[in-house]
């Protein structure tokens, strides 16, 4: 497949899976400002899903459309790193991979703004406002619950010290990566590492949590498509209304 | 029939945003460009935020609206960039969204993020919202995510009402 085509499907699917997990949470957030602020980034992802897999669905020239992507894939076809198919399974944990996955986001999209191809510089100038929100955000509670009671600390450098494994898969490029990075397409993974464990490291200096080791071994596989049993249910839970009336429209 | 982009500017002109009816789509800042192929009138609008819902309500709204005007044949393009910015939010926008009750952006948005900055704790300045009940400058963010993803949520001090502000962007 195109390696610009893969590409695509990669961003798409992280803000699809991500976004996906934050609506599970609608309803349920710890106080009213938090359960909105989490559908807002929820949604924020999904207008950006709409406008990477738009793009991947027009250069395949298959007709399939943004729709077909999300709600037709099966979890081998997925391209999301798995960070983002972590559970929620506290508030630390979800915060925390928020703020693992907006310090990488963040640098990313700023990178993408001088892409060489014209479309992606506008999704990404796009969605850099956006997601300059959710990083403050991200990174404001982890300051807040990490430097807060012995409780929360103890909850925050927990989920740090589960999710640390998956942080680095979106620094391990492979052949797809590096197509992009050499039709300067996309940034270079060093640049966008440094940028992250700058961030990362003053965030958590502040937060009292101590950052576990950059060079400890990372998980990898979901870029291309070999995922943990959680992407599953996430999608099976996503899929369906379209698995069961394929088709259906509102 | 013959219209002028003119004309059309001056129709969309009383087309309400669809959460804050108050404020034209015009006033907002979203309609980009008038132009005509032919016969067909073609808009070009932007979104204020990507996953904005109200954005097939606009389009949908837009196009009702031309064709009661007698425009038969309608296009609505959607552009990303440049990224809408409050900065295009007209004069009259913004006295409106006040009388309305929320507070309008108080800041330009200069930096490409639209946002001062960046994302360095500490480097941020909060913006001075004036209560737009009261007009008291003693007010608190709430949240940085409001009730839609352009608007965060603040409290007046002073009042002590909760309002909405548009944010920066």
């Amino acid at each position: 497949m195109d390696a610009k085509i893969e590409y695509l499907l990669r961003q798409g699917d992280n803000a699809l899976i991500l976004s996906q997990q934050l609506s599970q949470l609608c309803g349920k957030g710890p106080a009213l400002e938090e359960d909105m602020a989490l559908t807002n980034v929820a949604l924020d992802l999904l207008g950006q899903t709409r406008m990477w897999l738009t793009y991947a669905g027009e250069l395949e020239g298959k007709e399939r459309d943004e729709d077909q992507l999300a709600f037709h894939r099966d979890a081998i076809d997925y391209r999301n790193v798995l960070l983002v198919e972590q559970p929620n399974a506290s508030y630390a944990e979800t915060m925390m991979r928020q703020f693992l996955f907006d310090s990488w986001h963040y640098f990313l999209m700023q990178g993408l703004l001088q892409s060489s191809d014209p479309r992606i510089a506008e999704i990404a100038e796009k969605s850099f406002k956006e997601v300059t929100y959710h990083l403050r955000r991200s990174g404001d509670l982890v300051v807040r619950l990490g430097d807060g009671t012995d409780v929360s600390r103890a909850r925050m450098q927990a989920a740090l010290d589960d999710l640390w494994m998956y942080s680095g898969e979106v620094f391990i490029y492979d052949a797809i990566d590096n197509a992009m990075v050499e039709q300067g397409i996309a940034p270079k993974a060093e640049d966008l590492r440094a940028a992250f464990l700058d961030h990362v490291n003053d965030i958590l200096l502040e937060a009292t949590l101590v950052m576990p080791s950059p060079e400890a071994w990372m998980q990898r596989g979901g870029k291309q498509g070999r995922h943990s049993e959680h992407l599953g249910f996430i999608l099976a839970e996503m899929q369906f209304l379209q698995r069961a009336y394929p088709g259906a429209e509102w | 029939m013959n219209a002028t982009t003119d004309q059309v500017w001056s129709w969309l002109g009383e087309v309400p945003d669809p959460e804050i009816p108050v404020i034209s789509v015009v006033d907002l800042g979203i309609v980009r460009d008038v132009a005509f192929d032919g016969d067909e009138c073609v808009v070009t609008i932007t979104p204020t935020y990507s996953g904005c819902p109200a954005m097939q309500v606009i389009a949908d709204t837009v196009k009702e609206a031309l064709h009661a005007h007698g425009l038969a044949r309608v296009r609505l393009v959607s552009r990303l960039s440049p990224a809408w910015t409050t900065d295009w939010m007209s004069d009259t926008g913004k006295a409106a969204l006040k009388g309305y009750g929320i507070a309008p952006p108080v800041q330009q948005a200069i930096d490409i993020s639209g946002l001062r900055g960046g994302v360095k704790r500490g480097s941020f300045v909060e913006p001075e919202v004036v209560c737009p009940n009261c007009g008291s400058r003693h007010t608190q963010l709430t949240s940085q995510f409001g009730s839609t993803p352009c608007k965060a949520l603040y409290k007046c001090l002073d009042c002590r009402e909760p309002f909405d502000y548009f944010k920066c962007h």
